[in-house]
């Protein structure tokens, strides 16, 4: 026999369920008087750095039909690209930006809404700078395990064609997925990011 | 956010994470959990090293906490009530696949109400709301990993995927660790359940060792005489690769 390496397993994902909201969102579904706010509800304080952005959009199942009872969390830079993270050693992140935000899609209309702020550029592994992104984890009942993407920004053209990890992907015509379109909503840019979880224009996934 | 979780004497690690065992998650198509044939992407995911943007990760201090948190028998109860169904702890370790503690963690559990009812506007089964419950509940991990919540036992409840179909009793977990590339949510089910190895939800898993993981032990010695049983449940994240030979930094 050789030696064993003891590692451990990883515990086994499961689904989030249609209740998820109880667990991580309680204010939104009406358990109020336990946690003052929901975490991750509000990332932007009044005196961060950056162009304050909204980034809205829904997740679509293989139907076509929205979810209304998805969770996503949202992970990113800063405006200069520094995470809020104590492994981020290239500088401190601004104070006043979480980097982390959490939002139900809506019970209604299967929307969801980020008030944020745009990331600066990142280094891929080997240095090279990765185009602006959002880091997206998607959780809901039907999920056995969180979805990780990414959302790329339709006014970042250089960008992102010189990302690395946009150029990781073989099959060119899956590349827009990634990406949202920007609009303008009283003076303020809003990105659009649909998820499609399945089928025609399925939304990029990775394994990270 | 603060710096607190990592000791004087430690440095936080920044290694790559160990690739997920896809085989040992649950895959994202299983037909007999119904709600999956829509949910499941079809194309492979797209591998990706792990950047800093997977390497980093949200970090939570203890201000967000209060006192009442990891109380689920308490945190929402009126003064002096306490919620109705078997008291329990449950306990355990956030460890990594190395079998190293995973300090400063964030943990939050949900649940329904000893009924099998949850406090939710979506929810139709018949079963009442207990006044007293909630159902949600946070606490950080300490040093060496450990955590501990204070609860009462859900009970089972009916949902509709088979027609006669019912959940274990269980406890819904999230978990951040020290990046996101760790994040996780999971359930945790109690030792002896008969429902268990009948759960389409469980079932997703393939592996009977996978599902053995996911199943609280009962804990005489941990539990409270007069007061509440215990239930030892340990969670493991991926663990990251040692940075001792590798000569560059991410970015540098």
């Amino acid at each position: 026999m050789v030696q064993r390496l003891d590692m451990l397993k990883e515990s086994p994902s499961q689904t989030a369920g249609p209740y998820v909201h109880i667990g991580l969102t309680p204010n939104w579904c009406d358990i109020t008087g336990v946690y003052p706010e929901d975490l991750g509800r509000t990332m932007v304080g009044p005196q961060a750095k950056g162009e304050r952005i909204v980034v809205t959009g829904r997740v679509l199942d293989g139907s076509g039909t929205p979810l209304k009872d998805a969770l996503i969390e949202i992970w990113q830079a800063d405006a200069a690209g520094l995470h809020n993270s104590p492994i981020e050693k290239r500088g401190k992140a601004d104070p006043h930006f979480t980097g982390w935000g959490r939002q139900p899609t809506d019970g209604a209309t299967g929307e969801y809404r980020f008030e944020t702020i745009k990331p600066g550029r990142v280094p891929y592994v080997d240095g090279r700078p990765m185009a602006p992104h959002i880091i997206f984890w998607i959780v809901a009942r039907g999920i056995n395990i969180g979805l990780h993407t990414r959302m790329y920004f339709a006014d970042e053209e250089t960008a992102n064609a010189e990302c690395p990890v946009l150029a990781c992907i073989e099959l060119r015509v899956r590349v827009p997925t990634l990406i949202a379109r920007r609009m303008e909503e009283d003076g303020r840019a809003v990105y659009t990011f649909d998820i499609r979880l399945q089928g025609e224009n399925e939304t990029v996934f990775f394994d990270v | 956010m603060t710096n607190s979780r990592f000791p004087a004497n430690r440095t936080p690690e920044i290694g790559a994470f160990f690739q997920r065992d896809r085989n040992w998650h649950p895959p994202a198509f299983t037909p007999a959990y119904k709600t999956s044939v829509l949910r499941s992407p079809q194309r492979p995911l797209l591998s990706l090293d792990n950047t800093l943007s997977e390497l980093t990760g949200p970090v939570f201090g203890h201000n967000i906490l209060g006192e009442l948190d990891n109380d689920l028998i308490h945190n929402l109860a009126g003064p002096g009530e306490s919620a109705i169904g078997p008291r329990i702890l449950v306990y355990g370790r956030l460890l990594d696949e190395r079998g190293i503690g995973v300090a400063g963690a964030l943990l939050e559990v949900w649940q329904a109400n000893a009924g099998g009812r949850y406090r939710h506007k979506k929810e139709t089964y018949l079963a009442p709301l207990d006044p007293n419950f909630g159902g949600c509940g946070r606490t950080i991990t300490g040093e060496d990993g450990s955590y501990c919540f204070r609860t009462i036992q859900p009970g089972p409840y009916p949902w509709p995927n088979g027609p006669n179909d019912w959940r274990p009793a269980h406890i819904h977990f999230s978990i951040f660790g020290h990046g996101f590339a760790q994040r996780l949510i999971t359930q945790m089910y109690f030792e002896g359940d008969p429902m268990i190895w009948r759960c389409p939800i469980v079932r997703t898993i393939n592996e009977r060792r996978a599902i053995e993981g996911l199943t609280a032990t009962l804990d005489m010695e941990a539990t409270i005489p007069m007061d509440a049983r215990a239930y030892k449940f340990d969670i493991v994240l991926r663990g990251r690769r040692s940075t001792l030979f590798e000569n560059r930094m991410e970015g540098n």
